[in-house]
């Protein structure tokens, strides 16, 4: 294999002119994860065998990370049947999609995984996934406001989690704080699924001026094309190496490390300079070097634009001097960004560039030959259509077949599972509940985020969504919250994708904030798997679905799939982030109970609903039988009062319903307000349904007496369920179920909050 | 310090001049070099030259966080600050008692007056040699100390200092987060900045 080097390129590295001469050479497009017929799609496209860096290229572009192969044709429903909305400046396609939240305001939001680096090397895994993720918001011309992150692990207690859990959080805070990005919010869950691959997937927002978006495309045949940022290094390079061992044993490197080292200092630099270049206006286009590194950057931009691009390789600033083309191309190497600018401002952009001691090298020039063409020691070592790299990759449309167990784990729905009956049990049930992983205090890691940051946070961990002011000019803010259930997705994907939808939806409402956008990660197993393919379709389906029947559009997202240990998937997870405006931060409804004499009123439907349960989970350790009904007229419904009813005072707390039912949400607005409650649970229901049930579109809120017609009259009108299940009371420091039981505050509080302490320290 | 109604002047870390200004303060967040040992870089960024200059000559100077191991490195402040002892990133709402009123940036503070404000910090441990914490008590240059609970490890608990003239402030938590009550547990560390400006009105 190594006669490339020694057939007569005087540089030694293969090129256009190498290739075309020596047809025959066998090619390890395998080991780089192209498909033989893939391989040979590459080939009719150039006429010939593609060179050592095409076939870099190619591999890289058309892998399912970059190219979406699996999954394409399954996403296109979310623009296809995507609701009508005018606030969609930017949708799906691009770096992240743009909404416009009024007043001239635009907030761009994303979120992406990065599982799998997160299990190699959980620190720098986790924290060079915050920092790809804030890029992608940078590059639409927006300043990064907050972050947020949507965990899953093994069982808590797995030994495993103790390296994965801390390195994960450390990574995040350690990224995240250093940016100064607020983190505002997210969740982390266990299941014994996760525990050979985790889930990172971190969510970025960001705000802009609506005249002040910024596209990824080469326009403008002429115009320099401008690397900057960090050198290039031989971190990330994942695949490259089978090509540098294949194409230069001689030359003995050792295999690099895949996993990319973040700088999160360099990368608040270059933000603040790119925020600068924007505010100038001297680009024509930009682009962030994430997955694929100068592959992706180069060939998008170009297919993006006019068309062409010349590149010098040669120029590209090297941390490494004995890297090959090949792996330059490949390198993942954080905090790098590519830009086109006009030689009229040229020196302007170099000048700032200078000015926060960012490295910034002209590396190559749009053209509008329709070619790709890059140079290495003189000799053309890439000339290819940028289209077929970036753009018309390959799609599949995988075999789909429902998993063999499917009816089976839905009809064992466990209704036969013993339930508490006595008061004694119940209250035991409470406490027990309160201190499991999904459901206990999360703040051992939420303590090592800085949420405070930027002086902008009103709502962070645990309210029920994230909420920042836009800009301290204004009093506009946003509202997040990502959500997603393994369990009820195993159930039913597509039920499972609605539901997460419709959490996300409601926790947004609840804080008194109006949806207006999704951002979805989709995790799932391997897409040869026609059992996992049935979940992805199904969930996508879904999430379509749901969209629609909220008016609430998809604006970009991520498809992470060969999330498993061996042939056993993960639990499907689609996490599924909600955007939210409201006019006023000052107005927003926190969770916690904070006045005395409050009526608690429960908003909602409560039915016998225990599949997939955390009740189940905790107690039984059991999953079967039918996730919640969702519906979605009701969450409608139910958002449009929490909305109204946080704008007009009519409510002092509000807190949604979710995993471990009523009972869970009293413990934490009781604990969040530091505040007791004495509790009179529905008629006509069972205690233990009342209390655990996980029947969704319920809100919790505490209404001050003063308003108390007001809102009832309000909730009748408009043919809301609702119904009083308890009065706020400062003082009594329990939380009180009368005629059940009584939990001093301070017995609940030690059951939430020891257990993260107690298994990492 | 706009809250508190003063004009605010952004420094740039490679301009040796400081504009004028009636007063600096090194804020927290990240500088250049931190993975070495926080701040012992950014001392030697051309701005600090007129800093500590300033600083000599009565100039008020306020280091939070970062700001604070700043000083430390240029020893305007004595000390030193270290990992947590606990080894992770904290970020919480502390409380803290204010010991010294007498400095320029605790004026509008009551003695042992109690204050909640945010505290985020991986190295906020402070530490010095046993005759460096006994000078610093007796001459009452403990500026700021943790109640319920030591946070990180400190020595004695101490949260913040002055130098012996008292216009130079070195405190690990931040103020800056407790002006307006929307965005943070309160509005107890506005006294830091409205200490200053009382203060500067009057002259």
């Amino acid at each position: 294999m190594s006669h490339a080097g020694d057939a007569g390129s005087v540089s030694g590295v293969d090129t256009v002119e190498l290739a075309q001469r020596t047809p025959e050479q066998p090619q390890p497009y395998a080991e780089l994860g192209l498909a033989e017929d893939e391989y040979a799609r590459v080939r009719e496209i150039l006429g010939r065998r593609p060179t050592s860096s095409e076939l870099a290229i190619y591999s890289v572009m058309w892998s399912e990370h970059c190219s979406y192969k699996s999954s394409r044709i399954h996403l296109k429903q979310f623009a296809q049947r995507a609701p009508k909305t005018d606030a969609l400046l930017v949708g799906m396609g691009e770096n992240a999609g743009v909404v416009d939240v009024g007043d001239g305001w635009a907030v761009t939001f994303k979120i992406e995984s990065h599982n799998h680096p997160s299990y190699v090397e959980p620190h720098q895994g986790a924290a060079t996934g915050v920092g790809g993720i804030v890029r992608d918001i940078l590059t639409m011309g927006a300043r990064p406001i907050a972050v947020m992150d949507s965990l899953r692990f093994g069982r808590i207690d797995a030994p495993d989690t103790q390296r994965v859990l801390p390195g994960v959080v450390a990574g995040i805070g350690g990224y995240g704080n250093c940016l100064g990005l607020p983190n505002i919010g997210g969740e982390v869950y266990f299941d014994d699924s996760y525990a050979g691959n985790p889930l990172v997937n971190a969510l970025c927002v960001g705000v802009l001026r609506t005249d002040g978006i910024k596209l990824a495309k080469a326009d403008g045949p002429g115009n320099h094309v401008v690397l900057f940022g960090a050198r290039t290094g031989g971190d990330g390079i994942g695949g490259a190496s089978v090509l540098a061992s294949a194409t230069f044993e001689s030359a003995g490197k050792t295999k690099r490390p895949s996993v990319q080292v973040g700088d999160p200092f360099a990368e608040k630099v270059l933000i603040e300079c790119c925020l600068e270049i924007f505010a100038a206006d001297l680009v024509v286009g930009i682009q962030d070097l994430g997955a694929a590194g100068l592959s992706c950057a180069t060939t998008e931009l170009a297919a993006a634009g006019t068309g062409g691009m010349d590149v010098d390789l040669d120029l590209a600033p090297l941390r490494d001097d004995t890297l090959g083309p090949e792996e330059i191309l490949m390198s993942e190497s954080q905090e790098r960004m590519m830009a086109v600018v006009t030689p009229a401002k040229l020196e302007a952009f170099l000048g700032l560039c200078a000015k926060w001691d960012v490295l910034a090298t002209v590396i190559g020039t749009v053209t509008d030959t329709g070619r790709l063409r890059m140079r290495w020691h003189g000799e053309m070592i890439v000339d290819l259509p940028p289209r077929t790299a970036a753009l018309e990759g390959p799609q599949y449309r995988r075999p789909i077949e429902r998993p063999l167990d499917q009816d089976a784990i839905n009809t064992h729905d466990g209704h036969d599972l013993p339930r508490p009956r006595t008061a004694a049990e119940l209250r035991a049930t409470v406490l027990q509940m309160a201190a499991a992983p999904n459901l206990a205090d999360k703040s051992w890691i939420t303590d090592q985020y800085d949420r405070f940051v930027m002086g902008n946070t009103v709502l962070a961990q645990p309210e029920d969504a994230g909420m920042v002011r836009l800009d301290e000019s204004t009093t506009r803010g946003i509202a997040l919250s990502t959500d997603g259930n393994g369990r009820y997705s195993r159930l039913d994907p597509y039920a499972g994708a609605k539901l997460a939808l419709a959490e996300a939806y409601r926790n947004v409402a609840t804080t008194g904030a109006r949806p207006l956008a999704v951002t979805n990660c989709l995790n799932f197993g391997s897409p040869e798997d026609p059992a996992v393919m049935w979940q992805f379709t199904e969930a996508v389906r879904g999430l379509a679905d749901g969209c629609l029947a909220l008016g609430t559009p998809v604006t970009g997202g991520n498809v992470s799939f060969y999330n498993q240990t061996g042939t056993t998937a993960i639990l499907p997870t689609p996490v599924i982030g909600v955007l939210g405006v409201i006019d006023d931060v000052a107005r927003r409804t926190p969770q916690g109970f904070r006045t005395d004499g409050g009526l608690v009123y429960l908003l909602g439907d409560t039915r016998d609903e225990f599949g997939g349960s955390e009740w189940a989970n905790v107690v039984h350790g059991y999953l079967g039988g039918r996730p919640p009904a969702v519906d979605f007229a009701r969450e409608r419904l139910l958002a449009d009062i929490l909305i109204n009813a946080s704008r007009d005072g009519l409510i002092d707390s509000a807190h949604d319903l979710a995993e471990g039912g009523l009972a869970q949400a009293l413990v934490e607005s009781c604990l969040r307000g530091h505040a007791g409650a004495r509790v009179v649970l529905p008629e006509g229901i069972d205690p233990f349904v009342a209390l655990f049930s996980e029947s969704t579109g319920r809100v919790i809120v505490s209404v001050p007496r003063s308003e108390q017609v007001r809102f009832t009259d309000m909730c009748t009108a408009r043919g809301l369920p609702h119904v009083r299940v308890g009065v706020v009371d400062l003082l009594s420091s329990t939380l009180d179920v009368q005629g059940q039981f009584t939990i001093p505050l301070r017995e609940l509080r030690d059951a939430w909050s020891g257990l993260f302490a107690a298994h990492f320290g | 310090m706009r809250i508190a109604g003063a004009e605010a002047v952004s420094l740039w870390h490679a301009d040796p001049s400081l504009h004028d200004v009636d007063a600096v303060i090194l804020p927290g967040g990240f500088s250049y070099g931190d993975y070495l040992r926080c701040g012992a870089i950014a001392r030697f960024a051309p701005v600090m030259d007129a800093v500590i200059a300033g600083a000599k000559d009565g100039l008020p100077v306020l280091g939070i966080c970062n700001g604070f191991q700043v000083l430390c490195e240029s020893h305007l402040l004595p000390g030193a600050l270290i990992r947590n002892d606990h080894r992770r990133f904290i970020c919480k709402e502390q409380v803290l008692r204010i010991e010294n009123t007498a400095t320029a940036w605790t004026s509008s503070y009551r003695p042992r007056q109690e204050i909640v404000v945010p505290l985020k910090n991986g190295e906020g441990g402070f530490v010095a040699d046993r005759r460096t914490l006994d000078e610093l008590e007796a001459e009452g240059r403990v500026v700021a100390r943790y109640l319920d609970g030591n946070p990180n490890g400190s020595y004695r608990a101490i949260a913040g200092i002055c130098n012996p003239a008292g216009n130079v402030v070195g405190l690990m938590p931040h103020p800056e987060h407790a002006v307006e009550a929307l965005t943070g547990p309160g509005t107890d560390g506005l006294g830091f900045f409205l200490g200053l400006v009382v203060d500067e009105d009057a002259a």
